[in-house]
Protein backbone atom coordinates (compact mmCIF):
# COMPACT_ATOMS: atom_id res chain seq x y z
CA UNK A 1 0.00 0.00 0.00
CA UNK A 2 2.92 2.47 1.05
CA UNK A 3 4.16 1.86 -2.49
CA UNK A 4 0.86 2.55 -4.29
CA UNK A 5 0.82 5.69 -2.59
CA UNK A 6 4.44 6.55 -2.82
CA UNK A 7 4.19 6.35 -6.57
CA UNK A 8 1.00 8.85 -6.59
CA UNK A 9 3.31 11.17 -5.02
CA UNK A 10 6.53 10.41 -6.60
CA UNK A 11 4.44 10.55 -9.97
CA UNK A 12 2.71 13.60 -9.39
CA UNK A 13 6.04 15.22 -8.71
CA UNK A 14 7.37 13.69 -11.62
CA UNK A 15 4.53 15.26 -13.61
CA UNK A 16 5.87 18.90 -12.30
CA UNK A 17 9.59 18.62 -13.26
CA UNK A 18 8.37 16.82 -16.88
CA UNK A 19 6.40 20.31 -17.44
CA UNK A 20 9.32 22.70 -15.83
CA UNK A 21 11.78 20.89 -17.23
CA UNK A 22 10.30 21.05 -21.05
CA UNK A 23 9.41 24.87 -20.77
CA UNK A 24 13.25 25.50 -19.60
CA UNK A 25 14.31 23.42 -22.52
CA UNK A 26 11.75 24.57 -24.95
CA UNK A 27 12.10 28.27 -23.95
CA UNK A 28 15.37 28.90 -23.17
CA UNK A 29 16.66 29.03 -27.03
CA UNK A 30 14.58 31.73 -28.59
CA UNK A 31 15.17 33.67 -25.24
CA UNK A 32 17.67 37.21 -25.88
CA UNK A 33 17.97 40.27 -24.94
CA UNK A 34 16.02 41.61 -27.99
CA UNK A 35 12.84 38.75 -26.96
CA UNK A 36 12.41 40.79 -23.66
CA UNK A 37 12.52 44.39 -24.84
CA UNK A 38 10.81 44.03 -28.49
CA UNK A 39 7.50 44.41 -29.37
CA UNK A 40 5.48 41.80 -31.58
CA UNK A 41 5.73 41.99 -35.05
CA UNK A 42 4.78 39.85 -38.01
CA UNK A 43 5.76 36.38 -38.63
CA UNK A 44 9.33 35.92 -39.73
CA UNK A 45 10.34 39.25 -38.42
CA UNK A 46 11.79 38.37 -34.85
CA UNK A 47 9.82 40.82 -32.34
CA UNK A 48 9.51 40.31 -28.50
CA UNK A 49 7.32 40.51 -25.62
CA UNK A 50 8.46 43.84 -24.12
CA UNK A 51 5.23 45.56 -24.04
CA UNK A 52 3.60 42.70 -22.70
CA UNK A 53 6.33 42.28 -19.50
CA UNK A 54 5.53 46.51 -18.61
CA UNK A 55 1.34 45.70 -19.31
CA UNK A 56 1.74 43.11 -16.72
CA UNK A 57 3.42 45.06 -14.38
CA UNK A 58 1.16 47.90 -14.96
CA UNK A 59 -2.01 45.80 -15.07
CA UNK A 60 -0.61 43.65 -11.71
CA UNK A 61 0.24 47.36 -10.37
CA UNK A 62 -3.25 48.59 -10.67
CA UNK A 63 -4.67 46.06 -9.47
CA UNK A 64 -2.67 45.10 -6.14
CA UNK A 65 -3.34 49.02 -5.21
CA UNK A 66 -7.10 48.51 -4.87
CA UNK A 67 -6.87 44.28 -4.36
CA UNK A 68 -4.23 44.36 -1.50
CA UNK A 69 -5.65 47.13 1.01
CA UNK A 70 -9.17 46.02 0.72
CA UNK A 71 -8.29 42.28 1.10
CA UNK A 72 -5.81 43.47 4.31
CA UNK A 73 -9.15 45.42 5.69
CA UNK A 74 -11.44 42.65 5.49
CA UNK A 75 -9.40 40.32 6.33
CA UNK A 76 -8.62 41.96 9.56
CA UNK A 77 -12.18 42.50 9.98
CA UNK A 78 -12.81 39.04 9.98
CA UNK A 79 -9.86 37.92 12.35
CA UNK A 80 -10.71 40.62 14.87
CA UNK A 81 -14.55 41.18 14.47
CA UNK A 82 -15.93 38.81 12.76
CA UNK A 83 -17.17 36.16 14.69
CA UNK A 84 -20.90 37.56 14.49
CA UNK A 85 -23.68 36.51 12.59
CA UNK A 86 -22.74 39.10 9.60
CA UNK A 87 -18.55 38.34 9.68
CA UNK A 88 -19.69 34.52 9.53
CA UNK A 89 -21.64 35.37 6.17
CA UNK A 90 -19.24 37.57 4.96
CA UNK A 91 -16.64 34.54 5.82
CA UNK A 92 -18.64 32.25 3.93
CA UNK A 93 -18.83 34.23 0.92
CA UNK A 94 -15.35 35.78 0.48
CA UNK A 95 -14.36 31.86 0.58
CA UNK A 96 -16.69 30.89 -2.18
CA UNK A 97 -15.72 33.60 -3.99
CA UNK A 98 -12.22 32.14 -4.43
CA UNK A 99 -13.44 29.33 -6.05
CA UNK A 100 -15.30 31.66 -8.98
CA UNK A 101 -14.00 31.03 -12.28
CA UNK A 102 -11.27 34.12 -12.86
CA UNK A 103 -13.60 34.48 -16.80
CA UNK A 104 -16.34 35.33 -14.89
CA UNK A 105 -15.10 38.27 -13.63
CA UNK A 106 -14.59 38.88 -16.64
CA UNK A 107 -17.74 38.80 -17.98
CA UNK A 108 -18.90 40.96 -15.21
CA UNK A 109 -16.18 43.93 -15.42
CA UNK A 110 -16.69 43.36 -19.68
CA UNK A 111 -20.66 44.16 -18.89
CA UNK A 112 -20.27 46.99 -15.91
CA UNK A 113 -17.07 49.00 -17.80
CA UNK A 114 -16.32 47.80 -21.45
CA UNK A 115 -19.72 47.84 -22.34
CA UNK A 116 -20.37 51.51 -20.69
CA UNK A 117 -17.21 52.98 -22.27
CA UNK A 118 -17.71 51.15 -25.50
CA UNK A 119 -13.58 50.08 -25.77
CA UNK A 120 -11.31 47.74 -24.23
CA UNK A 121 -8.87 49.44 -21.16
CA UNK A 122 -5.87 49.15 -18.84
CA UNK A 123 -8.53 49.85 -16.14
CA UNK A 124 -11.15 47.31 -16.89
CA UNK A 125 -8.60 44.28 -16.80
CA UNK A 126 -7.02 46.04 -13.59
CA UNK A 127 -10.24 46.05 -11.92
CA UNK A 128 -11.06 42.13 -13.05
CA UNK A 129 -7.86 41.09 -11.69
CA UNK A 130 -8.43 43.48 -8.46
CA UNK A 131 -11.19 41.35 -7.83
CA UNK A 132 -9.74 37.96 -7.70
CA UNK A 133 -7.15 39.70 -5.66
CA UNK A 134 -9.81 40.42 -2.53
CA UNK A 135 -11.11 37.07 -1.30
CA UNK A 136 -7.46 35.52 -1.76
CA UNK A 137 -5.67 38.62 0.43
CA UNK A 138 -8.95 38.08 2.97
CA UNK A 139 -8.30 34.65 3.53
CA UNK A 140 -4.71 34.59 4.08
CA UNK A 141 -4.75 38.15 5.85
CA UNK A 142 -7.55 36.18 8.63
CA UNK A 143 -5.68 32.93 9.32
CA UNK A 144 -2.43 35.25 9.80
CA UNK A 145 -4.07 38.12 12.24
CA UNK A 146 -5.67 35.21 14.22
CA UNK A 147 -2.20 33.78 14.92
CA UNK A 148 -1.35 36.63 16.59
CA UNK A 149 -1.03 35.86 20.26
CA UNK A 150 -4.27 37.07 22.67
CA UNK A 151 -1.92 38.06 25.55
CA UNK A 152 -0.54 40.37 22.77
CA UNK A 153 -3.91 42.38 22.33
CA UNK A 154 -4.76 42.30 26.09
CA UNK A 155 -1.51 43.37 27.13
CA UNK A 156 -1.83 46.91 24.75
CA UNK A 157 -5.68 46.72 26.07
CA UNK A 158 -4.38 46.56 29.91
CA UNK A 159 -1.91 49.57 28.71
CA UNK A 160 -5.05 51.85 28.11
CA UNK A 161 -4.77 51.72 24.14
CA UNK A 162 -8.22 51.49 22.65
CA UNK A 163 -9.39 49.04 20.26
CA UNK A 164 -8.18 50.61 16.78
CA UNK A 165 -4.68 51.27 17.71
CA UNK A 166 -4.40 47.18 19.22
CA UNK A 167 -5.46 46.49 15.90
CA UNK A 168 -3.35 48.83 13.91
CA UNK A 169 -0.34 49.53 15.71
CA UNK A 170 0.24 45.71 17.28
CA UNK A 171 -1.98 43.26 15.75
CA UNK A 172 -1.05 44.24 12.23
CA UNK A 173 2.29 44.69 12.29
CA UNK A 174 3.07 41.51 14.25
CA UNK A 175 1.50 39.71 11.46
CA UNK A 176 2.65 42.07 9.01
CA UNK A 177 5.06 38.77 7.36
CA UNK A 178 2.69 36.82 7.00
CA UNK A 179 0.26 39.36 5.43
CA UNK A 180 3.06 40.34 2.86
CA UNK A 181 3.05 36.61 1.60
CA UNK A 182 -0.45 36.23 1.39
CA UNK A 183 -0.37 39.31 -0.77
CA UNK A 184 2.73 37.79 -2.79
CA UNK A 185 0.72 35.18 -3.71
CA UNK A 186 -2.56 36.37 -4.77
CA UNK A 187 -0.11 38.55 -7.11
CA UNK A 188 2.18 35.75 -8.49
CA UNK A 189 -2.03 33.94 -9.00
CA UNK A 190 -3.27 37.22 -11.04
CA UNK A 191 0.47 37.04 -12.83
CA UNK A 192 -1.21 33.70 -14.11
CA UNK A 193 -4.30 35.10 -15.54
CA UNK A 194 -5.81 34.71 -18.72
CA UNK A 195 -9.16 34.37 -18.99
CA UNK A 196 -10.49 37.94 -17.83
CA UNK A 197 -7.94 39.34 -19.30
CA UNK A 198 -9.18 38.68 -23.08
CA UNK A 199 -11.93 40.74 -23.17
CA UNK A 200 -11.17 43.96 -20.40
CA UNK A 201 -7.75 44.47 -21.33
CA UNK A 202 -7.84 42.95 -24.87
CA UNK A 203 -4.01 42.73 -25.65
CA UNK A 204 -2.29 45.37 -27.86
CA UNK A 205 1.06 45.10 -30.14
CA UNK A 206 2.57 48.46 -28.92
CA UNK A 207 4.23 49.87 -25.25
CA UNK A 208 1.29 51.77 -24.11
CA UNK A 209 1.20 53.53 -20.47
CA UNK A 210 -2.62 55.10 -21.31
CA UNK A 211 -5.28 53.54 -18.87
CA UNK A 212 -8.04 54.10 -21.18
CA UNK A 213 -6.75 52.11 -24.44
CA UNK A 214 -6.16 48.29 -24.23
CA UNK A 215 -2.64 46.98 -22.96
CA UNK A 216 -0.87 43.95 -23.54
CA UNK A 217 -0.07 41.18 -21.09
CA UNK A 218 2.24 38.15 -20.45
CA UNK A 219 -0.40 35.37 -20.29
CA UNK A 220 -2.99 36.83 -23.32
CA UNK A 221 0.40 36.81 -25.54
CA UNK A 222 1.19 33.51 -24.52
CA UNK A 223 -2.37 32.80 -25.74
CA UNK A 224 -1.78 34.27 -29.00
CA UNK A 225 1.30 32.75 -30.03
CA UNK A 226 0.36 29.29 -29.05
CA UNK A 227 -2.68 29.02 -31.01
CA UNK A 228 -1.29 30.54 -34.04
CA UNK A 229 0.05 28.22 -36.50
CA UNK A 230 2.88 29.60 -36.91
CA UNK A 231 6.39 27.19 -35.50
CA UNK A 232 8.35 30.58 -34.75
CA UNK A 233 5.25 31.79 -32.76
CA UNK A 234 4.89 28.37 -31.04
CA UNK A 235 9.13 29.20 -30.04
CA UNK A 236 7.97 32.55 -28.94
CA UNK A 237 5.42 31.05 -26.76
CA UNK A 238 7.92 29.03 -25.11
CA UNK A 239 10.24 31.57 -24.44
CA UNK A 240 7.74 33.69 -22.81
CA UNK A 241 6.29 31.07 -20.48
CA UNK A 242 9.49 30.60 -19.41
CA UNK A 243 9.81 34.41 -18.60
CA UNK A 244 6.44 33.88 -16.95
CA UNK A 245 6.65 30.55 -15.11
CA UNK A 246 10.16 31.85 -13.62
CA UNK A 247 8.71 34.73 -12.15
CA UNK A 248 6.19 33.21 -10.57
CA UNK A 249 7.77 30.27 -8.84
CA UNK A 250 10.37 32.86 -7.58
CA UNK A 251 7.62 34.53 -6.01
CA UNK A 252 6.16 31.12 -4.51
CA UNK A 253 9.90 30.08 -3.50
CA UNK A 254 10.44 33.38 -1.41
CA UNK A 255 6.76 32.96 0.17
CA UNK A 256 8.10 29.41 1.08
CA UNK A 257 11.22 30.98 2.88
CA UNK A 258 9.42 33.69 4.29
CA UNK A 259 7.08 31.29 6.29
CA UNK A 260 9.17 28.60 6.73
CA UNK A 261 11.11 30.65 9.66
CA UNK A 262 7.96 31.79 10.95
CA UNK A 263 5.18 29.06 11.04
CA UNK B 1 1.67 77.24 36.53
CA UNK B 2 4.75 76.38 37.84
CA UNK B 3 3.69 77.23 41.16
CA UNK B 4 2.05 74.01 41.70
CA UNK B 5 3.45 71.65 39.26
CA UNK B 6 1.91 68.71 40.69
CA UNK B 7 -1.86 69.74 40.91
CA UNK B 8 -1.35 71.22 37.52
CA UNK B 9 -0.11 67.96 36.25
CA UNK B 10 -2.76 65.98 37.79
CA UNK B 11 -5.79 67.99 36.16
CA UNK B 12 -3.87 68.24 32.91
CA UNK B 13 -3.91 64.36 33.59
CA UNK B 14 -7.44 64.44 34.25
CA UNK B 15 -8.42 66.85 31.70
CA UNK B 16 -6.65 64.65 28.82
CA UNK B 17 -7.50 61.23 29.74
CA UNK B 18 -11.05 62.16 29.77
CA UNK B 19 -11.10 64.21 26.19
CA UNK B 20 -8.83 60.80 24.99
CA UNK B 21 -11.73 58.91 26.55
CA UNK B 22 -14.09 60.26 24.38
CA UNK B 23 -11.51 60.05 21.37
CA UNK B 24 -10.94 56.77 21.96
CA UNK B 25 -14.78 55.20 21.92
CA UNK B 26 -15.20 57.50 19.01
CA UNK B 27 -12.01 56.18 17.08
CA UNK B 28 -13.35 52.54 17.82
CA UNK B 29 -17.07 53.04 16.75
CA UNK B 30 -15.64 54.83 13.74
CA UNK B 31 -12.85 51.99 13.14
CA UNK B 32 -15.46 49.11 13.73
CA UNK B 33 -18.38 51.05 10.80
CA UNK B 34 -15.39 51.31 8.86
CA UNK B 35 -14.19 47.85 8.85
CA UNK B 36 -17.54 46.49 9.00
CA UNK B 37 -18.38 48.46 5.68
CA UNK B 38 -15.32 46.68 3.53
CA UNK B 39 -16.51 43.60 4.81
CA UNK B 40 -19.61 44.33 3.56
CA UNK B 41 -18.15 45.24 0.35
CA UNK B 42 -17.21 41.47 -0.78
CA UNK B 43 -21.32 40.87 0.05
CA UNK B 44 -22.22 43.82 -2.18
CA UNK B 45 -19.55 42.82 -5.12
CA UNK B 46 -21.22 39.30 -5.38
CA UNK B 47 -25.03 40.93 -5.49
CA UNK B 48 -24.04 43.16 -7.64
CA UNK B 49 -21.93 40.32 -10.07
CA UNK B 50 -25.97 38.54 -9.89
CA UNK B 51 -27.61 41.80 -10.85
CA UNK B 52 -25.62 42.98 -13.62
CA UNK B 53 -25.01 39.58 -15.50
CA UNK B 54 -29.13 38.62 -15.01
CA UNK B 55 -30.03 42.00 -16.61
CA UNK B 56 -27.42 41.92 -19.52
CA UNK B 57 -28.36 38.30 -20.31
CA UNK B 58 -32.06 39.39 -19.82
CA UNK B 59 -32.36 39.55 -23.51
CA UNK B 60 -31.08 35.30 -23.85
CA UNK B 61 -33.40 34.79 -20.55
CA UNK B 62 -36.36 36.24 -21.87
CA UNK B 63 -35.95 34.40 -25.41
CA UNK B 64 -35.25 31.45 -24.38
CA UNK B 65 -36.18 30.21 -21.05
CA UNK B 66 -35.42 26.99 -19.30
CA UNK B 67 -34.82 25.76 -22.98
CA UNK B 68 -31.71 27.28 -22.83
CA UNK B 69 -30.01 24.89 -21.06
CA UNK B 70 -31.76 22.13 -23.27
CA UNK B 71 -31.15 23.45 -26.55
CA UNK B 72 -28.72 21.94 -28.84
CA UNK B 73 -28.40 23.75 -31.18
CA UNK B 74 -25.63 26.94 -31.16
CA UNK B 75 -26.07 28.93 -34.02
CA UNK B 76 -24.99 33.01 -33.81
CA UNK B 77 -25.86 33.32 -37.78
CA UNK B 78 -29.75 32.21 -37.17
CA UNK B 79 -30.10 33.50 -33.73
CA UNK B 80 -30.60 30.00 -32.21
CA UNK B 81 -28.66 29.50 -28.41
CA UNK B 82 -28.74 26.47 -26.43
CA UNK B 83 -26.23 25.69 -23.96
CA UNK B 84 -26.79 21.63 -24.03
CA UNK B 85 -23.63 20.41 -25.89
CA UNK B 86 -21.61 23.20 -23.21
CA UNK B 87 -23.40 22.01 -20.33
CA UNK B 88 -22.42 17.85 -21.53
CA UNK B 89 -18.88 19.41 -22.26
CA UNK B 90 -18.04 20.88 -18.98
CA UNK B 91 -19.35 17.97 -17.17
CA UNK B 92 -17.75 15.16 -18.99
CA UNK B 93 -14.71 16.99 -18.86
CA UNK B 94 -15.12 17.63 -15.02
CA UNK B 95 -15.94 14.18 -14.32
CA UNK B 96 -12.83 13.09 -16.52
CA UNK B 97 -10.74 15.07 -14.54
CA UNK B 98 -12.10 13.52 -11.02
CA UNK B 99 -11.86 9.90 -12.01
CA UNK B 100 -8.27 10.58 -12.54
CA UNK B 101 -7.34 12.87 -9.94
CA UNK B 102 -9.21 11.55 -6.81
CA UNK B 103 -7.53 8.34 -6.14
CA UNK B 104 -4.04 9.69 -6.97
CA UNK B 105 -4.26 13.06 -4.65
CA UNK B 106 -5.95 11.19 -1.85
CA UNK B 107 -2.70 8.53 -2.30
CA UNK B 108 -0.88 11.41 -2.11
CA UNK B 109 -2.13 13.20 1.09
CA UNK B 110 -1.77 9.57 2.52
CA UNK B 111 1.77 8.98 2.01
CA UNK B 112 2.47 12.84 2.88
CA UNK B 113 0.96 12.64 6.05
CA UNK B 114 0.72 9.33 7.20
CA UNK B 115 3.42 7.47 5.77
CA UNK B 116 6.20 9.53 4.67
CA UNK B 117 9.30 11.09 7.26
CA UNK B 118 8.32 14.55 7.99
CA UNK B 119 12.15 15.35 5.95
CA UNK B 120 10.57 14.10 3.21
CA UNK B 121 6.67 15.06 3.24
CA UNK B 122 7.81 18.57 4.06
CA UNK B 123 9.36 19.85 0.34
CA UNK B 124 7.34 16.79 -1.09
CA UNK B 125 4.22 18.56 0.03
CA UNK B 126 5.33 22.28 -1.50
CA UNK B 127 6.46 20.61 -4.57
CA UNK B 128 2.78 19.23 -5.11
CA UNK B 129 1.39 22.62 -4.24
CA UNK B 130 3.71 24.42 -7.20
CA UNK B 131 2.06 22.75 -9.35
CA UNK B 132 -1.35 24.76 -8.40
CA UNK B 133 1.03 27.90 -8.74
CA UNK B 134 1.56 27.16 -12.75
CA UNK B 135 -0.83 29.46 -14.79
CA UNK B 136 -3.93 27.57 -16.48
CA UNK B 137 -2.49 29.16 -20.20
CA UNK B 138 0.88 27.29 -19.74
CA UNK B 139 -0.99 24.09 -19.13
CA UNK B 140 -2.56 24.72 -22.34
CA UNK B 141 0.47 25.58 -24.51
CA UNK B 142 2.06 22.20 -22.54
CA UNK B 143 -1.30 20.23 -23.70
CA UNK B 144 -0.81 21.15 -27.16
CA UNK B 145 2.63 20.04 -27.58
CA UNK B 146 3.46 17.56 -25.47
CA UNK B 147 0.44 16.24 -23.76
CA UNK B 148 -1.85 15.50 -27.54
CA UNK B 149 1.14 13.79 -29.06
CA UNK B 150 1.81 11.81 -26.48
CA UNK B 151 -2.04 10.61 -26.67
CA UNK B 152 -2.55 10.69 -30.17
CA UNK B 153 0.80 8.79 -30.93
CA UNK B 154 1.06 6.16 -28.26
CA UNK B 155 -2.33 5.84 -25.53
CA UNK B 156 -5.30 6.34 -28.06
CA UNK B 157 -4.18 4.07 -30.37
CA UNK B 158 -3.47 1.61 -27.40
CA UNK B 159 -6.80 2.27 -26.00
CA UNK B 160 -8.57 1.74 -29.55
CA UNK B 161 -6.68 -1.77 -29.96
CA UNK B 162 -7.66 -3.04 -26.24
CA UNK B 163 -10.77 -1.27 -25.37
CA UNK B 164 -12.18 -0.07 -28.95
CA UNK B 165 -15.67 -1.73 -28.56
CA UNK B 166 -16.80 0.45 -26.04
CA UNK B 167 -18.46 3.79 -27.75
CA UNK B 168 -15.81 5.78 -25.60
CA UNK B 169 -12.68 4.79 -27.73
CA UNK B 170 -14.14 5.19 -30.99
CA UNK B 171 -13.21 7.23 -33.84
CA UNK B 172 -10.47 9.08 -35.16
CA UNK B 173 -7.80 9.63 -32.34
CA UNK B 174 -6.22 13.20 -33.10
CA UNK B 175 -5.09 13.92 -29.32
CA UNK B 176 -7.13 16.91 -29.35
CA UNK B 177 -10.22 16.30 -27.62
CA UNK B 178 -12.18 15.32 -24.50
CA UNK B 179 -9.76 12.77 -23.09
CA UNK B 180 -6.78 15.73 -23.56
CA UNK B 181 -9.16 17.89 -21.80
CA UNK B 182 -9.76 15.74 -19.00
CA UNK B 183 -6.32 14.73 -18.51
CA UNK B 184 -5.25 18.24 -18.30
CA UNK B 185 -7.94 19.25 -15.49
CA UNK B 186 -7.00 16.30 -13.79
CA UNK B 187 -3.54 17.70 -13.32
CA UNK B 188 -4.65 20.53 -12.52
CA UNK B 189 -7.02 20.00 -10.15
CA UNK B 190 -5.10 17.37 -8.06
CA UNK B 191 -2.68 19.96 -5.93
CA UNK B 192 -6.08 21.56 -4.73
CA UNK B 193 -7.60 18.12 -3.80
CA UNK B 194 -4.64 17.19 -1.96
CA UNK B 195 -4.06 20.29 -0.12
CA UNK B 196 -7.47 19.84 1.24
CA UNK B 197 -7.36 16.25 2.09
CA UNK B 198 -3.80 16.60 3.51
CA UNK B 199 -5.37 19.41 6.03
CA UNK B 200 -8.71 16.88 6.61
CA UNK B 201 -6.24 13.83 7.82
CA UNK B 202 -3.79 15.85 9.79
CA UNK B 203 -7.42 17.17 11.47
CA UNK B 204 -8.16 13.31 12.29
CA UNK B 205 -6.58 13.65 16.29
CA UNK B 206 -3.61 11.38 16.86
CA UNK B 207 -5.04 9.38 19.77
CA UNK B 208 -7.13 7.64 16.85
CA UNK B 209 -3.84 6.31 15.30
CA UNK B 210 -2.48 5.50 18.76
CA UNK B 211 -5.73 3.78 19.49
CA UNK B 212 -6.23 1.89 16.35
CA UNK B 213 -2.28 0.81 16.46
CA UNK B 214 -2.76 -0.22 20.40
CA UNK B 215 -5.63 -2.22 19.76
CA UNK B 216 -3.05 -4.28 17.20
CA UNK B 217 -4.21 -2.97 13.59
CA UNK B 218 -1.29 -2.50 10.87
CA UNK B 219 -0.37 0.60 9.36
CA UNK B 220 -2.83 0.19 6.80
CA UNK B 221 -5.35 -0.82 8.42
CA UNK B 222 -5.10 2.47 10.90
CA UNK B 223 -5.18 4.85 7.66
CA UNK B 224 -8.46 3.33 7.28
CA UNK B 225 -9.88 4.27 10.27
CA UNK B 226 -7.84 7.40 9.49
CA UNK B 227 -9.90 8.20 6.02
CA UNK B 228 -13.07 6.65 7.43
CA UNK B 229 -13.26 9.55 9.82
CA UNK B 230 -12.03 11.99 6.96
CA UNK B 231 -14.98 10.92 5.00
CA UNK B 232 -17.15 14.00 4.13
CA UNK B 233 -13.90 16.17 4.19
CA UNK B 234 -12.51 14.36 1.65
CA UNK B 235 -15.70 14.52 -0.10
CA UNK B 236 -15.88 18.01 0.21
CA UNK B 237 -12.10 17.94 -1.43
CA UNK B 238 -13.49 16.30 -4.31
CA UNK B 239 -16.49 18.77 -4.63
CA UNK B 240 -13.68 21.42 -4.24
CA UNK B 241 -11.93 19.76 -6.96
CA UNK B 242 -15.32 19.72 -9.21
CA UNK B 243 -15.91 23.82 -8.78
CA UNK B 244 -12.26 24.08 -9.93
CA UNK B 245 -12.54 21.80 -12.95
CA UNK B 246 -16.01 23.04 -14.42
CA UNK B 247 -14.35 26.79 -14.12
CA UNK B 248 -11.09 26.70 -15.88
CA UNK B 249 -11.15 27.70 -18.89
CA UNK B 250 -7.76 28.41 -20.67
CA UNK B 251 -5.99 25.46 -20.58
CA UNK B 252 -9.63 23.31 -21.38
CA UNK B 253 -9.98 25.73 -24.52
CA UNK B 254 -6.52 25.36 -26.10
CA UNK B 255 -6.80 21.60 -25.80
CA UNK B 256 -10.54 20.24 -26.23
CA UNK B 257 -11.33 20.94 -29.75
CA UNK B 258 -14.18 23.21 -29.10
CA UNK B 259 -16.55 21.86 -31.30
CA UNK B 260 -19.96 21.73 -30.03
CA UNK B 261 -21.30 18.59 -30.49
CA UNK B 262 -22.43 15.74 -27.73
CA UNK B 263 -20.68 13.00 -28.53
CA UNK B 264 -19.85 9.33 -26.53
CA UNK B 265 -16.20 9.08 -27.49
CA UNK B 266 -13.81 10.62 -25.20
CA UNK B 267 -11.23 10.77 -28.51
CA UNK B 268 -13.80 13.52 -29.72
CA UNK B 269 -13.76 17.41 -29.57
CA UNK B 270 -16.13 18.89 -27.46
CA UNK B 271 -16.56 22.39 -25.71
CA UNK B 272 -17.25 23.60 -22.18
CA UNK B 273 -19.09 27.05 -20.78
CA UNK B 274 -16.07 28.54 -19.46
CA UNK B 275 -14.18 27.88 -23.29
CA UNK B 276 -17.48 29.27 -25.55
CA UNK B 277 -17.13 32.71 -23.43
CA UNK B 278 -13.34 33.02 -23.92
CA UNK B 279 -13.60 32.27 -27.40
CA UNK B 280 -16.64 33.90 -28.67
CA UNK B 281 -17.06 36.90 -26.71
CA UNK B 282 -14.80 39.31 -28.23
CA UNK B 283 -16.42 37.82 -31.56
CA UNK B 284 -19.92 38.07 -30.22
CA UNK B 285 -22.13 40.38 -32.77
CA UNK B 286 -25.44 41.41 -31.85
CA UNK B 287 -26.80 41.91 -28.56
CA UNK B 288 -28.80 38.39 -28.51
CA UNK B 289 -25.23 36.60 -28.82
CA UNK B 290 -23.62 38.57 -26.19
CA UNK B 291 -26.15 38.10 -23.68
CA UNK B 292 -26.27 34.37 -24.40
CA UNK B 293 -22.77 34.43 -23.51
CA UNK B 294 -23.19 36.63 -20.62
CA UNK B 295 -26.01 34.09 -19.61
CA UNK B 296 -23.38 31.36 -19.72
CA UNK B 297 -21.43 33.02 -17.74
CA UNK B 298 -23.93 33.51 -15.06
CA UNK B 299 -25.13 29.66 -15.33
CA UNK B 300 -21.17 29.37 -14.24
CA UNK B 301 -21.02 32.12 -11.61
CA UNK B 302 -24.53 30.09 -9.92
CA UNK B 303 -22.96 26.38 -10.09
CA UNK B 304 -19.48 27.36 -8.94
CA UNK B 305 -20.39 29.27 -6.37
CA UNK B 306 -23.04 26.49 -4.99
CA UNK B 307 -20.62 23.67 -5.65
CA UNK B 308 -18.22 25.87 -3.79
CA UNK B 309 -20.28 26.42 -1.22
CA UNK B 310 -21.27 22.97 -0.58
CA UNK B 311 -17.43 22.23 -0.58
CA UNK B 312 -16.94 24.25 2.43
CA UNK B 313 -19.81 23.30 4.32
CA UNK B 314 -18.61 19.97 4.23
CA UNK B 315 -14.86 20.65 5.22
CA UNK B 316 -16.11 22.67 7.52
CA UNK B 317 -17.89 19.97 9.22
CA UNK B 318 -14.99 17.53 9.71
CA UNK B 319 -13.15 20.50 11.36
CA UNK B 320 -16.38 20.94 13.60
CA UNK B 321 -16.62 17.17 14.34
CA UNK B 322 -12.92 16.87 15.40
CA UNK B 323 -12.41 20.03 17.28
CA UNK B 324 -15.71 18.51 19.63
CA UNK B 325 -14.33 15.29 19.91
CA UNK B 326 -10.49 16.79 21.46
Amino acid sequence: MTTLTAACAFGVIAVLIFVLGYIAFQGISSLSWQFLVQTPKPVGEGGGIGNAIVGSLILLGLASCVGIPLGIIIGTYLAEMGDGWFGTIVRFVADTMIGIPSIVFGVFVYAVVVLQQGYFSTLAGALSLALIMIPIVTRTTEEMVRLVPKSMREGALALGAPQWRVTKDIVIPAAMTGIATGAMLAVARVLGETAPLLFTAFGSRFYNIYLDEPMASMTVQIYNYAISPFEEWHAKAWAATLVLVTLILFINIIVRFLTRRKY
Amino acid sequence: MSSNPNENILTGERFGAAAKKTNNILGDRIFRVVLTACGALILIIVAAMIAVMTQSSWLSIQKFGFGFLTGQTWDPIKGEFGALPFIYGTIVSAVLALLIATPISVGVAIFLVEQAPKSLARPMAFLVELLAAIPSVVYGLWAIFVLAPLLRVYVQPFLQQTLGFLPFFKGTANGIGMMSGGIILAIMITPIITAVVRDVLEAVPVTQREAALALGATRWETTKIVLANANSGIAGAIVLGLGRAIGETMAITMIIGNRPEISASLFDPGYTIASVIANEFTEATGELYLSALIEMGLILFLVTFIVNGLAKLLILSVSRQTAQSQ
